[in-house]
This record gives C-alpha cells, structure tokens and sequence, in this order.
C-alpha cells in the first residue's frame, strides 16, 4: 500500500502489539511515522525495523496523561515532519480479573487515566494542527469492550465507553473542519496486552482457549488484521466515514 | 431528576437517605422524612462513609440510584485538563465509587437494584459537549460491566437515559439561562414529541427499574427522550 505517501502519523503506544503493527503498516504505506510512548527503548526498536526497510519513523517519549507530553508529541510532529495528518490513539491498559468490587482507587484512577483521558489530551492537540492542514483523520482504539459489558473488567469498559462516545462527540464537532474522527472496536487480539490479561486470569494455557472460543470464527485477531483496518479508516478510501466505531471483533459483538 | 426520583421513591415507600454538596440537601431530606448527607461522590471515602452510616442506621441499601452529574459545554479542543477531569470526577469516579462501596452489602444481602444515569449522550455523540458525551459513555459500559458481573448475585444493575427534561442542567454552564423561547425552539427542533420531558416523567422509569416490576431487567440502557434517538 502507497496511499500515505508524506503523510505524517502519530501512534501512540506504538511500540508494541497493535500500535506497532499499524506503526510498521503505515511506514510500510509511504507515511513518516512518529511513535509516541512510555517506554523509550522499546519505540527505538521499532524505529530501527522501519528504518531497516527503507522507512521513515522517529520516537519521543510520551505519557498521554499528562498534556505537556500530548502537547510535545504534536510539536515533534510538526518540527520533524512538518505537520500532522493522522493521530491513532492506541495507548491503553488494563487491569484484568477485576470487578468494580475488586477495583482499588488507583486502578481505576490509571485505567480511566490513560485510556480515556489520554485519548482525549492527544485528540485536543492534534486537531489545531489538522485544521491547519486543511484535515485529517483520528482513528482511537476503544475495544469490543465499548460496546458490549465484559466481566471482570468494570473500569476497562467504562474507559472504552467513554472513548466510543468522545469518538462520536469530536467526530460531529469538527466534521466541518475535514477532520474525520472514527474508533475501532477490536475484539481479542494476540498482543503483550492480552498476554498480560491471560496471566492475571490464571495462565495462557489454561484460559487461551476461552478466548478464542468466545469470538464466532473461533480464533482471536492478529495486530496486523487489527492495523489493517486502522489504515483503511485514515485513508481517503475511507473519506465520508467520520463518527464511527467499527467492530472488528470475529463476530463477537455481533450476536 | 435526583429531587424528582427521591420524592416519587419516598411517596412510594422508600426511605431516602440523600447526598448532594449543596447543604440546601437538608431541608428537602426532612420533607421526604429522610436523612441527607452533604458532600462530594468525587470523594471515595465519602461515598464509603455514607453507605456504612446507611447501613448502621437503616440495616441496608436496596436501591441505589446515582443521578449526581455536571455537564461541560465546549468541544474538546475547548476544554481545559481542569474541566475535563472535574466532569470526569464526578460523572465517572463518583459514580463508580458509590456503586462500589453500595454494591458489596447487596450481594451479600443477594438483594439490590443500581440506577446509574447515563444520557442520549451516552448513546449518540452530540457537538459542542465531548466531555459530557465521553462520561456517559463510561457510564453506560459500568452499567453493563457490573450488571454481569452481578447476574447471579441478586443485584440489578441499569440505566435511565434522559433526553432533553426541563432541569436546572439545561441552564448550567451557560452565560445565561435559555428563554422560554429557545427552549420552546428546541423541542419542536429536536425532540418528536415536540416538548421537553417533566423531570417526574424519568423519575417513574426510575422507581420502575427500582422496583421488583424490572426482576428481569439488568444491564439495560432505557432512553426516556420522547424519540429523540429513534431516528
């Protein structure tokens, strides 16, 4: 795929499991890539893959909870590559094998933190920048989770609501202004995040099959299916789609 | 809608045992023949506090309805870190925090009913408040989350879905209130029935979703918004 060609890309998160696939798609695509996250050694590491190829891609650390960072990460953005075209918010944690009873204040507080309130300090930056553009398309990453109530993940899914819906709410208010604001609703995928989960509900071998049992095709998503669709919808194939929040979940949600 | 579903609950039976941070809380809870607490749910050991002090001098809670919420009117580009985690605190973590410190002695009991407030916002994006919408959000995927976390413990867990009522929300945040006029543009604008919702109108799905007649209704979203998101 070609159609990012000088196209500027921010991914947050973009050092590992689906963040670093669409990361490494949109690269692939043409796109100058800036990675956005925590862990600095890891996104260099990315970097290097891309480079490796023939690829353009930069790292910055950046914790979306805190607006400096955001705001820093959109400046990167702007200085390096001389503006901004597409934001995929794909920073996210979760605390697994937590009901609300369960949930301490601090989980609830990072959880909440991270995945809602970051996607929406990264989206504030992004968008002055967009607009200066001309457009451009932000892709969050909610979760079949934002839909759909889950056991065992009580502050998980109100975090992805609220990004379902700040998804819809931005996506009518600048639907004037050429910036297309849609979210994905990915169901299990094979990431260090669904690792992570396994582990906290008692081990990959004894609860993988649960997952893959529980999405009607029987399996669960690799990061490239999930980035696959990521691209679609930031590019212009996907022009006259804005506010949506797209299930790509095996069936999961779909009955 | 706080004020209209406590006064139909106490008119119905219920002891009410209110919270609000505004102290004028107290004069209305002697009405209801109830007992209030003054406070903020953005505060985690607040809502502990009150929901132990209802237990020790009630026995119980059996109803908890959670209709505390304020509203931010910008676009997200607008909206400051400080509006956005002050609705968020309230909204979402006070909420949160009151379903459960609340939810612990209903399971125990294997009895209780939870009405969270969510809104059409919840549902559908609306401009010019993406805080607002990005709360109810949240709110409405706590009501699912807890109502299965909770289906086999005798809790219920649901929400109400308010639309456009005439309450002191559709007057908050504003440079000035709207005109009789205005409002009256709004609902033949915006809502098929072509009026605003009396508050008492969501407060009766309220005491429904409270009451044994919804013993098969959980995680349920139930709009009250005279069509407003039918189309």
């Amino acid at each position: 795929m070609s159609g990012f060609t000088d196209k500027v890309v921010l991914v947050t998160g973009g050092n590992s499991g689906i963040g670093r696939a669409a990361a490494v798609q949109f690269a692939a695509g043409g796109a100058k890539v800036l990675i956005a996250a925590r862990r600095a050694e890891a996104s260099r590491a990315v970097v290097a893959e891309i480079e490796a190829v023939g690829g353009d891609a930069y790292a910055i650390q950046c914790d979306v909870t805190k607006s400096a960072d955001c705001d820093s990460a959109v400046e990167a953005c702007l200085e390096r590559f001389g503006g901004l075209d597409v934001l995929f918010n794909n920073a996210g944690i979760i605390f697994r094998d937590k009901s609300a009873l369960d949930t301490t204040d601090e989980h609830w507080a990072q959880t909440i933190a991270v995945n809602a309130t970051g996607t929406f300090l990264m989206s504030r930056a992004a968008v002055a920048a967009m607009v200066a553009r001309g457009g451009g398309a932000i892709v969050n990453n909610a979760s079949y989770f934002g839909l759909v109530g889950g056991r065992g993940a009580a502050a998980y899914c109100a975090s992805k609501g609220a990004v379902v819906l700040l998804t819809k709410a931005m996506a009518l208010d600048h639907a004037g202004q050429g910036v297309r604001i849609n979210c994905i609703c990915p169901g299990s995928v094979d990431t260090p995040m669904l690792r992570g989960e396994m582990e906290e509900m008692g081990g990959a071998d004894s609860v993988r099959h649960l997952f893959e049992e529980k999405h009607p095709l029987g399996r669960i998503a690799t990061p490239d299916e999930i980035a696959a669709a990521v691209l679609y919808l930031a590019s212009d194939e996907a022009a006259f789609i804005t506010g949506a929040a797209l299930p790509i979940d095996g069936g999961l949600t779909a009955g | 809608m706080g004020n209209a579903s406590a006064v139909l609950l106490a008119e119905r039976g219920a002891q009410v045992v209110l919270v609000d941070r505004n102290p004028s809380v107290d004069p209305f809870a002697v009405e209801l023949d109830g007992t209030a607490h003054v406070g903020s749910v953005a505060d985690a050991a607040f809502c502990n506090n009150v929901v132990a002090a209802t237990v020790a001098s009630h026995g119980a809670v059996d109803i908890l309805v959670n209709a505390a919420g304020t509203i931010v009117r910008s676009n997200a580009v607008d909206t400051s870190d400080d509006e956005w985690r002050r609705i968020f605190s309230v909204n979402v973590d006070g909420l949160f925090y009151m379903c459960r410190a609340a939810v612990k002695g209903m399971v125990e009991r294997r009895r209780g009913s939870i009405i969270n407030f969510g809104s059409i916002w919840g549902d559908v994006g609306g401009p010019g408040h993406a805080a607002y919408a990005a709360t109810k959000g949240a709110v409405h995927q706590l009501t699912k989350s807890m109502a299965l976390e909770h289906a086999r413990d005798g809790v219920r867990v649901n929400a109400v879905l308010p639309g456009e009522i005439r309450t002191p929300m559709l007057s908050s945040e504003r440079e000035r209130p709207p005109t009789e006029e205005e409002l009256h543009e709004l609902a033949d604008r915006a809502v098929p029935m072509g009026r605003l919702g009396d508050p008492k109108e969501v407060a009766e799905v309220v005491v429904f979703l409270a009451s044994d007649a919804s013993s098969y209704m959980t995680g349920s979203l139930v709009t009250v918004d005279a069509g407003y998101t039918a189309r």
